[in-house]
């Protein structure tokens, strides 16, 4: 084991800003791309039940 | 008609019309002597540091100016109907883009191999390294029309037209950069251009074989 | 009777969308188990560097996040041609839905590069061969995903991406090539991404984890981006109304 205390661990000999900034971002740049894929799919589906309840949508170039 | 004599007749119509408007030529040959008097500007007027500085900025000038050229050379025929004609006769579409390809290459690629030793003699290059910026540029000049026509011909009609050609076409140009202002820079540090341009001579080859086909088939994808 | 295997099944919207979505889950659980792992390995476990002390942590995500930004482009482009060579919409739907998180992952791996590079070289970029090869890849995941943008049409929009994909794929290793010539011409600044440290067998095994994290992320993450896509093209089908009225 490397880390003898929390505060050590966060503390990353001194590197917390790098180490830290790049897990970090990363792990803000994942959530964000969840984020945008549930409501990606939010309004996909909202789309979806409007032309079911109302028909063919007008200006609807996808006809194959 | 046989092949040689499909592109002459079309090599003889882009010219006639490039011809027509020579104000497109010369902007865009303004353009690149303008682009590469900004960068002394920017960095200031050290004869070292320019000389240092001179291949790479021409080559960054000339690969600006021809991707701004990209936009005229499907976009006037696609406009009036004689693109559908072409792509319509029974000639291989192959044939006659490598005419197009050629014709925009005499006139917007020509022009700044011809002007490129003034702006060369700017940046304090060597008279060998001038020979091998002309050179370079011969052979690098060719492959960004090449290329480019394929960035050209897939963004036909689409608006924000000049910036998307540059962000699809510029990073296929980086490896002519390299070996293009690599050559001049071989040159000057007595390294030797002959592996630089031996590169740029076999890119050359690769993207005429291929890119005609690439063209084909954006031409396609973008008219039907 | 013998089951025969209808490799076309899955080619089709509607059989693909329920597949996805059954699979979806598991590829989110995967990639959660192995990024936990991975991060054990690599935080905990992996020993303090010699050189570099702990800023060389980074590369647990930094080395995974690189080789999933080349090894997506490379799968995009696959669709692709298998799009252009069947004319199948399905292909198409999958390229676009995975250029957005392999553009997610090079500009990872472009941001934690350069927050390796300060502490360990003293700079926050270097141009080594890696990075700016990098940066070329994230340049041509834009192209790409700005092309398909500006194309209204989705035939079209597929088609040009396609095409524009595969040149960049057959471009990428000319780039790398002379982006590598480039470098080693230019020793002035001979830092180098590839000096990392050498690799204690551990370290190598937490980047394996994380980099198979990415990999069952990244497909959750097409997948459920390519049900999205199926929504919006195929929402005036049969199947789409009857799969909503099933669900309401």
């Amino acid at each position: 084991m490397n880390w003898h205390s929390w505060s050590e661990f966060f503390y990353m000999g001194g590197y917390a800003l790098y180490v830290w900034g790049s897990f970090g971002v990363t792990a803000i740049l994942v959530a964000g791309e969840i984020l945008l894929l549930r409501s990606h799919r939010q309004k996909a589906l909202e789309l979806a039940l409007n032309t079911v309840k109302y028909g063919k949508v007008k200006n609807d170039e996808n006809e194959t | 008609m046989n092949m040689t004599q499909t592109v002459m007749v079309l090599l003889r119509r882009e010219l006639m019309l490039a011809m027509r408007r020579r104000g497109d030529v010369l902007t865009v040959l303004f353009f690149f002597v303008i682009v590469a008097s900004l960068f002394p500007l920017g960095v200031g007027p050290d004869p070292k540091l320019l000389r240092l500085m001179g291949g790479g900025v021409v080559w960054v000038s000339a690969l600006l100016a021809a991707m701004l050229s990209l936009g005229r050379m499907f976009a006037s025929d696609y406009a009036d109907g004689t693109l559908e004609q072409l792509i319509l006769t029974p000639t291989p579409p192959v044939v006659w883009i490598t005419g197009k390809m050629l014709a925009h290459w005499l006139v917007s690629g020509v022009p700044l191999i011809l002007v490129a030793p003034v702006l060369g003699v700017q940046f304090g290059l060597s008279n060998e390294a001038l020979g091998v910026l002309v050179f370079s540029l011969l052979l690098g000049t060719p492959v960004l029309s090449l290329i480019g026509a394929i960035g050209a011909a897939l963004t036909l009609g689409l608006r924000g037209g000049g910036v998307l050609v540059s962000l699809l076409v510029l990073p296929l140009y980086i490896p002519v950069l390299i070996f293009g202002a690599g050559a001049v820079d071989g040159a000057m540090s007595g390294l030797g251009a002959e592996a630089h341009l031996s590169l740029l001579g076999g890119i050359l080859i690769l993207a005429f074989m291929l890119t005609p086909w690439a063209v084909s088939a954006a031409l396609r994808i973008s008219i039907e | 009777m013998i089951n025969r295997f209808n490799k076309y099944k899955y080619s089709s919207p509607a059989t693909f969308y329920g597949l996805a979505g059954r699979l979806i889950p598991w590829f989110y659980g995967a990639a959660a188990l192995f990024c936990m792992a991975g991060l054990y390995i690599g935080l905990v476990l992996a020993p303090t560097d010699f050189q570099q002390s702990e800023a060389y942590r980074i590369i647990f995500i930094h080395v995974p996040a690189a080789w999933m930004s080349m090894f997506i482009y490379v799968v995009m482009a696959f669709w692709a041609a298998l799009g252009l060579a069947f004319n199948t919409r399905m292909s198409f739907m999958m390229a676009s839905a995975l250029a957005p998180t392999g553009a997610m992952l090079t500009f990872v791996s472009l941001w934690t590069g350069a927050l390796w590079g300060k502490p360990t070289w003293g700079a926050w970029w270097v141009w080594d061969a890696r990075l700016t090869s990098e940066l070329i890849l994230f340049f041509l995941y834009l192209g790409f995903m700005a092309l398909q943008a500006a194309i209204d049409d989705p035939r079209r929009a597929d088609r040009a991406g396609a095409l524009i994909a595969l040149v960049g794929v057959v471009n990428v290793p000319i780039i790398y090539f002379s982006v590598r010539w480039w470098n080693t011409l230019h020793q002035g600044a001979s830092v180098s991404m590839t000096k990392a440290p050498s690799m204690a067998s551990i370290m190598l095994v937490g980047m394996l984890v994380m980099a198979l994290a990415a990999w069952m992320y990244t497909i959750a993450a097409a997948l459920s981006r390519a049900r999205c896509i199926i929504l919006e093209r195929e929402r005036n089908a049969q199947w789409v109304a009857q799969m909503l009225e099933a669900e309401a």
